[in-house]
């Protein structure tokens, strides 16, 4: 890389782009092109910058000035103030605002947000991810170095079963312990399937490691490969994210020109590829054995399990499926070892969590902390408070799929062990937090729709159960619900719990059951009363008329 | 042969030669078939009959089971859209934060309900799971342009640059 003494980013998220972040990103080029100052400033398009309130924004290290937003027509000025001149641009500088946990500049501010961490986040927001060489500079493809020419696959394996590290999906599964099933299959070929089809309700997280850190999950892959004895992967990429298949695609093209995929890597006589497959829009097939028949190219219909992927995945063979987010810590693991990556989080769930923040809160956004920090510590620190100083009623974890948590959990540290005892689930990462506002029925009524619409069909419990659950729900928002109803929800939950084929069925009961248990009386005001204690739903309005 | 006839059969054709040209792109496998209806789709909009019928001839696969993949996934269609596709986010995330007034005034702007086309062919209005794009809640997506914090104040004008 060149010597350069200020570097510029410009913010790439869809909703800068949408607002003209191009245009600024080309006239940058070209102004500072015209001021000569090519060989000194570097000047990079990057992924989501951590606010929304004056997009696109344009940062200027070192100084870190937030500016905000940019038009193309204050290109100029701003770089003749700015990069020729040295001053300031004040009147193009982002209105002042206390900074989230998702700050891509982080460094400058290190400390100064209590429990952040960013492990699988190190990079994102600050290197140029369309460069390999900067991925390369910031110790990317070291931890692939040191575990082939260093390591046995058995120790790779070791290192990350020692570090405790469980899949980030939603189901905590120990990474370790699933690549050792893999490993001790003998039959080949055996694959490496990356789950980037992300599609929990809320979740974002993995579409920003890959649209900001390529090349972090491309390593990752390759050292699952060689751990399990795989030669070839693949990266199952939701539909709709395009611009994270862009990136990808043109991160493995420069891997494989560097010689970090293909025959041979790092002369350890190991072979690996990755290929990038679109998915088509579909939820169900974020599943792992639906995710395995739209590879093969039929309808994402999850397989009944056992046997598991394990042991027969793609084409029938030994397969290692794991999220983006778990890929995503394995360098770093690799890197500096267990005992250090133990040294975040809490015993039993070590390392850090991706979470998005969302819903009534003055600050949305992602943010990685350390497993085991709690909700009240969300909302306060990350989430600026609740927005428009109102009540903090409930929040949804984990997507669709996640639990409903009531406000009495708020102080319950967020792990995976902790929240299983409290009978609630950690789920993908989503935190949809709702104020008073909101209600519960209605909350619950959108939730089930979703499942309702995204059920693959194959099961009965599942089609039938999720679109008799929302029937129900919008019988009860209306004001047109009965006791006898809540009994009906309560066995459709446990029936659909139990006996549907996979984890979509399962989890629509979820929120369904958080429902009735916490939040019991107000499903019962809209019964008896009619009113609906949020005054959310639409027959609020028929209130009077009941009554009278 | 009368004009209309005509333009059918150039439209037959053309949705066979995308079909064929979307299978040497991507090779006469199945699995390849996702590759090859996403293509075709792109291209045309949906995926017609023709193109069905030709894909199933060169991959020697059933046409059944070519349809049953094609109307699985819902990135792809098997009728025909309107000149302009509105997406709208129907999840919990933008639902709580104003997602259900701006649906209402979507459907009532358009006069249509999620799935319907309008009857002069401009608008289809659909309903679509979480898009990620949930820290600028709610979120419409209109023949590809995202648009996020939408109000439904500001709808007349977003509906207008489509005009």
């Amino acid at each position: 890389m060149k010597a350069i003494r200020a570097m510029v980013l410009v913010s790439g998220d869809p909703a800068s782009i949408a607002q003209g972040a191009h245009e600024v990103y080309q006239r940058l080029q070209k102004e500072i092109k015209a001021f000569g100052l090519q060989d000194e400033i570097s000047v990079s398009m990057i992924t989501d910058v951590g606010r929304h309130d004056a997009l696109p924004m344009v940062i200027v290290y070192p100084e870190a000035v937030i500016y905000g937003p940019v038009k193309p027509e204050d290109v100029h000025f701003l770089v003749e103030e700015h990069l020729y001149k040295g001053r300031i641009a004040t009147r193009l500088v982002a209105p002042k605002k206390e900074l989230s946990g998702r700050i891509a500049w982080l460094a400058a501010r290190q400390g100064t947000l209590p429990a952040e961490q960013r492990i699988v986040l190190e990079r994102v927001g600050l290197i140029d991810p369309d460069e390999i060489e900067e991925y390369i500079v910031h110790g990317g493809y070291e931890a692939l170095g040191k575990a082939l020419t260093q390591m046995t696959p058995n120790e790779v394996i070791e290192e990350i079963t020692q570090a405790g590290l469980r899949g980030r999906g939603g189901a905590g599964f120990p990474t370790g312990l699933k690549w050792r099933f893999v490993a001790r299959e003998k039959r080949t070929p055996k694959y490496v399937i990356c789950n980037a089809d992300e599609s929990e309700p809320g979740t974002f997280k993995d579409r920003l490691i890959l649209e900001g850190d390529p090349h972090n999950v491309i390593e990752a892959m390759v050292i699952t490969g060689y751990a399990v004895g795989a030669n070839e992967g693949y990266v199952y990429v939701r539909g709709e994210y395009k611009l994270a298949q862009a990136r990808l695609r043109k991160a493995i093209a420069q891997a494989r020109e560097m010689g970090f995929l293909g025959k041979d890597i790092f002369g350890s006589g190991f072979d690996f590829d990755i290929t990038v497959h679109a998915g088509a829009g579909a939820y169900v097939c974020g599943e792992e054995t639906a995710l395995i028949e739209s590879l093969e190219g039929k309808r994402g219909e999850p397989r009944i399990r056992p046997p598991y992927p394990t042991t027969h995945g793609l084409w029938g063979m030994p397969t290692v499926v794991n999220n983006v987010e778990t890929l995503a810590n394995v360098p770093a693991i690799i890197r500096h070892g267990a005992e250090w990556y133990r040294g975040f989080g809490t015993e039993n769930s070590p390392g850090t969590k991706l979470y998005t923040i969302l819903g009534n809160v003055n600050e949305t956004g992602l943010i990685e902390v350390p497993m085991g920090i709690t909700l009240r510590e969300v909302i306060t620190i990350y989430g600026q408070g609740m927005k428009n100083g109102a009540a903090f009623k409930m929040a949804q974890t984990g997507g669709s799929s996640g639990s409903i948590v009531p406000a009495s959990l708020q102080d319950t540290p967020m792990d995976f062990d902790s929240y299983a005892r409290a009978g609630v689930s950690l789920g993908s990462g989503a935190l949809l937090i709702c104020d008073e506002n909101t209600c519960v029925v209605d909350l619950a009524r959108v939730l089930m729709n979703f499942f309702r619409y995204e059920s693959c069909g194959k099961c009965t419990p599942c089609r039938v159960g999720t679109e008799r659950a929302h029937q129900i729900l919008t019988r009860i928002t209306e004001g047109r619900g009965t006791l006898a109803d809540l009994e009906r929800l309560e066995k459709l939950s446990q029936g659909m719990r139990q006996l549907s084929n996979c984890g979509l069925g399962q989890a629509a009961a979820v929120p369904l059951q958080s429902m009735l248990q916490h939040f019991r009386a107000e499903v019962e005001a809209h019964i008896k009363l009619h009113v609906c204690p949020a005054g959310s739903c639409p027959m609020s309005s028929r209130r009077v008329t009941t009554a009278a | 042969m009368s004009v209309a006839i005509q333009e059918k059969q150039i439209l037959c054709q053309n949705a066979r030669d995308v079909a064929r040209a979307a299978v040497e792109r991507h090779g006469a496998t199945r699995e390849e078939l996702i590759s090859i209806l996403t293509d075709v789709n792109e291209e045309l909009g949906y995926i017609p009959a023709e193109a069905l019928e030709e894909i199933s001839s060169l991959l020697q696969s059933p046409r059944s089971q070519i349809l049953s993949v094609a109307s699985f996934y819902r990135m792809l269609s098997t009728k025909p859209k309107g000149q302009h596709v509105i997406l709208f986010c129907g999840s919990a995330p933008c639902h709580v934060v104003g997602g259900r007034e701006l649906r209402e005034a979507i459907q009532s702007e358009l006069g249509l309900e999620p799935g319907e086309t309008s009857a002069d062919g401009r608008w289809t209005l659909e309903a679509t799971s979480c898009l990620g794009l949930c820290s600028v809640g709610p979120v419409i997506i209109i023949d590809g342009d995202i648009y996020g914090n939408v109000t439904p104040e500001q709808l007349p004008d977003i509906l207008a640059r489509y005009e």
